[in-house]
């Protein structure tokens, strides 16, 4: 399970209130997608439910307990950039989690533990599509590989809480529409709740199973430091989308999808070979 | 066409490359013929052939009092003491360096007297180091760390504030604790910089090493060309300098060389 409860949480910085009596309880297993305007908190919440900051008032629990002070590994993220480790292959990347949960000093694992480690890093490489790239470093990838690497390397952890913040927002439509049916896909079949933030309307209304719109309520000038944004939609997606399940309605839109094939973002599998 | 967009091809890059150095030798040649034609005994600017016959002298034939091929030795001694200098700067830059930049409070602790004592002027320490450590060697090392050694911590911890601190929270969200993430995170992405940062050390290196060298020495490139001076032997003294430089180079080259083939992904970035 992994059930958040956001209860009447503020944040302020100084004098300036950005957040204000935020409460929100997000589902086991949901898909909910952050919207708003730009500078209205959406990623301050997010960086709160990751634990890189802290709620000036109000608690956030996680399946019942207070969320820890820091990030840790029931909440994987993957960020619009940054999110993979230049210095690493591929292979490394997603290996890294794995290395430092089974290897307190050294971080690093050998013989058997690594064998069968690397046979579960490939294995998830393969899902998000990126078999043939395992040796390749992340500077030689393109964006949208890079981004479904990060999606694998926050996966190999099976985190109870993804969180994505405006993960696909650099990405140009065709890929975006590809790494959808992928996050789609991912969503169905592992067992976390996913809080996205996104600009992309349309993103939101396609992946998630509720949007939940942040807004600054009193927006004049002179009122903006002394009045936070809050919650002012928060709309359950019709017909509803449950993760795992196929839908009666559009089982095409809403159900587990597959995929197969070469992807549009790797640059080897375009017909020029460049991009 | 605009000048910034004209580009020499690869022949043109060839000899633009060389042109400074052949008018550097040209100039060099003619000022000497032009001395030696006045007075043949000449010391200031002496002629190929004069530098043909220290360097042989000094090389390839024993010193008369020692037995030593004095080149060889006096680079020798330089080096070891120029790589001990800058092999302690490197390890204590490294360690400080990464806490400064990883570890809120170390930065707190250390980051502003790092500053101040990189503004001391080494050089005005060394007779300090003379009368604490004695004339020999330890002195010497000291006198290079002690240049070397700040700039090197400030630049590496200035580095590692730089990682984006997206990548740290997802190392932490990967489980890592403070020293995994030291170790497998922010430790190889330094390391290229470490490099780099030792690369444009080298010359301050070199500058203190000869002036320790000048001041008090039995041996040693500096000390040589110091220990010259006195007979205005301008036919060591130009040569030695050649060589240090070529030396430098050679081992700025091959530290970019070892960079690239040990981090091939840092040279990746750049692209």
């Amino acid at each position: 399970m992994s059930e958040l409860i956001i209860d009447s949480v503020w944040k302020e910085y100084g004098d300036q209130i950005v957040l204000e009596n935020v409460s929100l309880t997000v589902a086991s297993r949901a898909f909910v997608a952050l919207v708003g305007p730009s500078g209205c908190g959406k990623s301050t919440f997010l960086r709160m439910l990751l634990g890189q900051e802290r709620p000036t008032r109000g608690t956030i629990l996680l399946d019942g307990e207070p969320l820890p002070a820091e990030p840790g590994p029931d909440r994987g993220v993957v960020f619009q950039r940054y999110s993979v480790f230049p210095h690493l292959t591929v292979l490394g990347n997603v290996l890294l989690g794995k290395e430092l949960m089974a290897s307190k000093f050294k971080a690093r694992l050998f013989g058997q533990a690594r064998r069968s480690a690397i046979d579960e890093a490939r294995q998830l490489i393969t899902e998000v599509g990126l078999s043939g790239a395992e040796t390749k470093y992340p500077a030689q990838l393109s964006g949208g590989m890079q981004q479904r690497l990060a999606l694998a390397q926050a996966l190999i952890m099976k985190p109870k809480v993804l969180l994505l913040d405006e993960p696909f927002g650099a990405l140009d439509p065709g890929i975006r529409a590809e790494i959808h049916t992928l996050m789609k896909r991912l969503w169905n079949e592992t067992r976390m709740t996913v809080v996205m933030v996104t600009h992309d309307m349309r993103e939101a209304f396609t992946l998630a199973t509720r949007v939940v719109a942040f807004e600054r309520p009193r927006d004049r000038p002179e009122e903006k430091e002394r009045y936070g944004a809050t919650i002012t939609r928060d709309i359950s997606i019709w017909p509803p989308r449950r993760a795992g399940e196929l839908s009666h309605f559009s089982p095409d839109r809403d159900g587990p999808v597959v995929l197969q094939g070469p992807r549009r973002d790797d640059p080897s599998s375009s017909p020029s070979g460049v991009r | 066409m605009r000048w910034i967009n004209t580009r020499p091809n690869r022949g043109a890059q060839l000899a633009l490359m060389l042109l400074p150095f052949v008018l550097l030798v040209a100039a060099y040649a003619a000022g000497s013929a032009a001395r030696l034609a006045e007075n043949a005994n000449d010391k200031l600017l002496p002629g190929l052939t004069g530098f043909a016959d220290a360097v042989n002298r000094l090389a390839f034939l024993p010193d008369a009092r020692t037995g030593d091929y004095l080149l060889w030795s006096d680079t020798a001694a330089s080096l070891i003491r120029l790589f001990a200098g800058l092999g302690i700067s490197t390890v204590t830059a490294l360690l400080i360096g990464m806490a400064i930049g990883m570890l809120p409070y170390l930065r707190a602790l250390l980051a502003p007297f790092v500053a101040a004592v990189s503004m001391v002027p080494p050089l005005a320490l060394l007779p300090i180091l003379f009368i604490v450590m004695g004339l020999g060697e330890a002195s010497k090392i000291a006198l290079i760390t002690i240049g070397v050694a700040p700039t090197m911590i400030r630049d590496l911890a200035l580095k590692a504030l730089e990682l984006p601190r997206e990548q740290i929270v997802k190392a932490e969200t990967l489980g890592g604790s403070s020293w995994q993430i030291a170790l497998r995170v922010v430790l190889p992405q330094i390391l290229p910089r470490l490099v780099t940062c030792v690369r444009l050390q080298l010359g301050p290196a070199w500058l203190f090493l000869i002036a320790a060298e000048a001041i008090s020495s039995d041996s040693g490139l500096g000390y040589r060309i110091f220990l010259v001076r006195r007979y205005l032997s301008m036919d060591v003294i130009f040569p030695y300098v050649v060589w240090i430089t070529l030396l430098a180079v050679l081992t700025n080259f091959v530290l970019d060389r070892i960079r690239i083939a040990v981090f091939p992904w840092s040279e990746l970035e750049k692209q």
